[in-house]
């Protein structure tokens, strides 16, 4: 089981307050359409100007990536920089 | 109003141009001229980017009118490599990465240079007074004033 | 690497005067275009009567607002991060509203800049001015002037009815701070304050644009990222970006400021409508009044801490001024306030706030120098009220691989605790101080980022190398590109030209910013030299009559793989590439993603000052950076961030500031009064590379760019503090107002 861990903002606008969510998936994206299913909505929210960090390295494109099937994965701010 | 026919010699070579009055002398160089290693950082003499040599006199072009120049020897960044041959600080400032966007590079060669033919051994505190004028945003100068002390010691040796 | 090589390729022209940067560009037929810009800090567009400038001879075209589409208020993707194209838009023409002093209004292309200026001046502009709001504690202010009558704040609950300066609010928690500050044993709980400051490249904003009959637009021009400006401009003129083709000339400094437009579509504008290439270079002044400097911001820092220096709950409150449209890296501020340190219980909150100012930019590590200025100022104080050494009390607390930081992840493998390590072990540390000197400590986080990339390797006929890719070079990728290809191709550095295509002849970039590029950029050559690699490898397979996988590639020359029958000869690059077109025609190779896995960067700074109490004059004595680097690919260029950044970093803690008058006009704008440190204001600055890998690169490159901006404003502070005796949290140190302080 992946560990879905989310801001607290995000987490009442999108997935009832839930901060740790967990969830089956072997993808980002299996993970992201699991949310979804479980909290409508979900996939919209992380659509655009989100970045993912799997087990601490972020990836700028979360449909990408492989899990462990122990991964932590958050989703934050998409970062620029100067 | 009738341009100012000025004739000049730029990097030893004979120049004539017409400018009018109110144009200075980096106008006229960058946009007459063809000459734009020569920079506008600021256009009020703050920045030092333009900085070139009028009779031998390290000046920021921005602040000359190109009027002033009529019979006189002007200097630029252009004229510091002989040909293909790189002049030691050139040279020094590229191997000691003591450039980064460059845009101040050839003000400060020209400064530089200037003070080099004034002090060939300048100490860091004569160098950092003397290139006060030639702004630079990149480098920290750290870089630019081991450069100058380097290419000092290689005209010293040659 | 292994080697040193001496300059960069391309670089040679940066000495003679010869590079083009944006302002050096010219085509036949090229007219001049210059800008109309507000008188006022905040006032409604009556009217714009052109008529009389467009009369005047020589001029070709007069734009304004009407000349542009109406773009739709709304967050669309962008290159990398949401952008609101409206918000752009209209920062570079003001549609129905100015909002800072400098706010573009119309421009005009003509024959000459003389005729240019003339022309602006027969523009009418009929304003209704409205009161004004520079402060960010203003503009939060309930009855402060509005900026945007439909801006309600992002992030509160429920939506708010009215609307407000205050864009968005942003919340980041870790564990249970109300508990944490319960069970310490210090409390300790500043407020600071950071002035706008300009990110001060040297070269102004410069473009040329031309617009041919059917349409095809070019534009030259100096920016942070060619792809970036095609990409505005075709948004904002509703352009197919294929009718774009944008080409980077040299860039003469950019900081993060040129990562967006500001002339670029003007003067496509001016040029479609004058059927002219069009070239505008903005003066100094403008560049102060209508380009992004970074925010100033208010903060609020409370730490809580156990006798034994533990940390255990942190606070940080803070509000950045975005200027006049939202977008202040006030997000950036929140995650990166306290990622040095492993606190189990944190909270940042963070108000993103218009005002009437310049539209902010960002400027290195956007957000993190002022929170860090923040956190490392009273971190310094608890270290005093604990009599700990500030080093010992930072490596007591300090981040270390598996730290969960208060934006969510653990941190990978970084290199923190070793340039503290570096930091306590340096002789600058151990050195005795005279009367009236103080030695400050201070460290900087910032995440680097990856992004979009692409490279091609070209191979030539007689095995020299050509590596092409999008992004401008600022600060030495170029020799980076090329090293890295080097190394996987195995032929020497000199051999492999680096090239910065245009848009429309290399894959997609994303901009140069956020330490990317030899990280990222960089990873893009490495796979197109490795695909280059496959490929020299088949080809001698091929003359070999073997497979692909009993060839070896080693140091620039296929040999048999072990175990093979050595009858073969071994074939170098060269060999392989003069029989090219016998073996299956020219060997190219190219990569294109999304680059994740960025190497986190941190770094310490050690700042010897002394003050004079006469006068308040603070004099940097001596100044040594400390960053893990990861691995320095080039360390000449490395060395060369890590003190450009801190010395623009020591110029935002001790001169540079924005001076506006009470009609919101800014009073310095111009480098006389604006003071960027200068030779004679600096030390040599040490640089001393730590190198903890990172394994996200096949080098182990991080980015080192940003990283080193972020300690120096709190080195500095806290070095004025030790000398002094007193603490001044309000920046800049400039000597009236530490004066002031030491009166007191």
């Amino acid at each position: 089981m992946a560990t879905v861990l989310l801001q607290p903002e995000f987490a009442r606008r999108n997935t009832a307050g839930q901060r740790l969510v967990e969830v089956d998936a072997d993808t980002c994206q299996a993970l992201i359409e699991r949310m979804d299913e479980r909290f409508p909505g979900f996939a919209d929210a992380i659509a655009t100007g989100v970045a993912v960090a799997i087990d601490g390295q972020i990836y700028p494109d979360p449909l990408q990536q492989d899990l462990r099937p122990d991964s932590e994965v958050c989703f934050l701010p998409a970062l620029e920089g100067g | 109003m009738s341009k100012h026919h000025i004739s000049t010699t730029i990097n030893g070579e004979p120049v004539e141009f017409l400018c009018d009055t109110a144009q200075t002398l980096l106008d006229v160089l960058r946009d007459e001229l063809g000459l734009t290693g020569s920079k506008e950082g600021c256009g009020s003499g703050d920045c030092g980017a333009c900085s070139v040599l009028v009779e031998g006199r390290l000046v920021c072009a921005c602040l000359v009118l190109a009027a002033e120049v009529d019979r006189c020897a002007v200097e630029t960044i252009e004229g510091v490599a002989q040909g293909n041959a790189l002049h030691p600080l050139q040279q020094v400032f590229l191997n000691e990465a003591a450039l980064q966007c460059g845009i101040c590079t050839p003000g400060i060669i020209v400064a530089a240079k200037a003070l080099l033919e004034k002090n060939p051994d300048p100490d860091e505190e004569e160098i950092r007074f003397w290139l006060a004028g030639n702004l630079c945003r990149c480098t920290g100068y750290d870089k630019i004033v081991r450069a100058v002390q380097q290419a000092a010691l290689v005209m010293r040796s040659a | 690497m292994g080697r040193y090589p001496a300059g960069s390729p391309g670089w040679r022209d940066k000495v003679t005067g010869q590079a083009n940067y944006g302002a050096d560009f010219s085509l036949p037929g090229m007219i001049t275009g210059r800008v109309l810009r507000s008188p006022h800090a905040h006032a409604r567009i009556v009217s714009i009567d052109t008529t009389e400038a467009g009369k005047l001879a020589g001029v070709r075209a007069v734009v304004t607002a009407a000349d542009f589409p109406d773009l739709p208020s709304e967050v669309v993707a962008g290159g990398e991060s949401p952008v609101n194209y409206r918000y752009i838009s209209c920062n570079a023409i003001a549609r129905d509203k100015v909002l800072y002093e400098g706010h573009a209004v119309a421009a005009v292309a003509a024959i000459s800049a003389g005729v240019a200026e003339q022309a602006l001046k027969l523009i009418r502009v009929e304003y209704e001015v409205l009161p004004h709001v520079i402060d960010v504690r203003d503009a939060m202010r309930d009855d402060a002037p509005l900026l945007h009558d439909n801006l309600y704040t992002e992030g509160v609950d429920p939506k708010p009815t009215k609307p407000s300066n205050i864009a968005k609010r942003t919340e980041f928690l870790l564990g249970d701070p109300a508990a944490g500050f319960a069970e310490s044993e210090i409390i300790l709980e500043r407020s600071y304050t950071t002035q706008p400051v300009h990110q001060g490249y040297i070269e102004p904003h410069a473009c040329v644009a031309s617009v041919a009959a059917d349409g095809m637009t070019t534009v030259w021009s100096s920016s942070q990222g060619q792809f970036m400006v095609r990409e505005f401009c075709a948004k904002l003129l509703k352009i197919a970006d294929s009718d774009i083709r944008v080409l980077p000339a040299e860039i003469g400094g950019g900081f993060g400021g040129k990562t967006t437009v500001y002339l670029e579509p003007l003067a496509i504008a001016l040029s479609r409508k004058s059927g002219r290439p069009v070239k505008m270079v903005m003066s100094r002044e403008e560049v102060f009044k209508a380009s992004g400097p970074t925010s100033g911001g208010v903060l609020q820092v409370k730490l809580g801490a156990r006798r034994d220096g533990t940390l255990v709950a942190a606070e940080c409150e803070l509000a950045y001024q975005a200027g006049a449209f939202p977008g202040s890296p006030a997000i950036p501020g929140c995650m990166t306030a306290f990622a040095c340190y492993d606190i189990p219980n944190a909270r940042t909150v963070g108000y993103d706030v218009v005002s009437n100012r310049p539209k902010c930019a960002a400027y290195r590590a956007p957000g993190a120098p002022m929170a860090a200025f923040a956190v490392e100022s009273a971190l310094d104080e608890l270290a005093l009220e604990l009599g700990m050494d500030p080093v010992e009390l930072r490596l007591k607390n300090a981040a270390k691989e598996g730290t969960r930081a208060l934006y969510g992840p653990k941190m990978p493998v970084i290199g923190f605790v070793e340039t503290l390590e570096a930091a306590r072990a340096h002789a600058h540390y151990n050195t005795p101080l005279k009367a009236n000197q103080g030695r400050g400590i201070a460290s900087g986080f910032w995440f680097n980022i990856g992004g979009q990339s692409s490279a091609a390797v070209h191979i030539n006929e007689d095995g020299t190398a050509e590596v092409v890719t999008g992004n401008p070079d600022i600060g030495g990728s170029r020799a980076s590109m090329a090293i890295m290809a080097a190394e996987v191709l195995g032929i020497d550095y000199a051999k492999v030209k680096p090239l910065i295509g245009d848009t429309a002849s290399v894959g997609y970039c994303f901009l140069t910013g956020g330490s990317r590029v030899t990280f990222a950029t960089g990873k893009a050559v490495v796979e197109a030299a490795n695909d280059v690699v496959q490929q020299l490898r088949a080809r001698a397979a091929k003359i070999w009559k073997c497979e692909v996988d009993e060839v070896i590639w080693k140091d620039g020359v296929a040999h048999p793989a072990q175990g093979q029958t050595d009858t073969r000869t071994q074939l170098s690059l060269a060999e392989i590439a003069a029989s090219a077109a016998r073996t299956g025609g020219p060997i190219s190779g190219k990569a294109s993603l999304n680059v994740g896995g960025a190497g986190p960067g941190f770094g310490t700074h050690l700042c010897d000052v002394e003050v004079d109490p006469e006068t308040g004059r603070v004099t940097v004595l001596r100044y040594t950076v400390i960053q893990d680097v990861g691995r320095a690919i080039h360390p000449g260029y490395v060395e060369g961030q890590m003190q450009g950044g801190a010395a623009q970093g020591i110029g935002w803690a001790l001169n540079e500031e924005y001076v506006y008058d009470d009609q919101g006009r800014l009073q310095n704008s111009g480098f006389l009064d604006y003071r960027m440190p200068v030779a004679s204001d600096l030390p040599m600055i040490d640089a001393v590379l730590v190198e903890v890998p990172n394994p996200a690169h096949p080098f182990g490159v991080r980015g080192v760019g940003e990283v080193p901006i972020v300690p120096p404003l709190a080195a500095v502070a806290n070095a004025v503090a030790r000398a002094s005796g007193v603490r001044v949290n309000d920046l800049p140190i400039s000597p009236p107002r530490l004066l002031a302080a030491l009166m007191k």
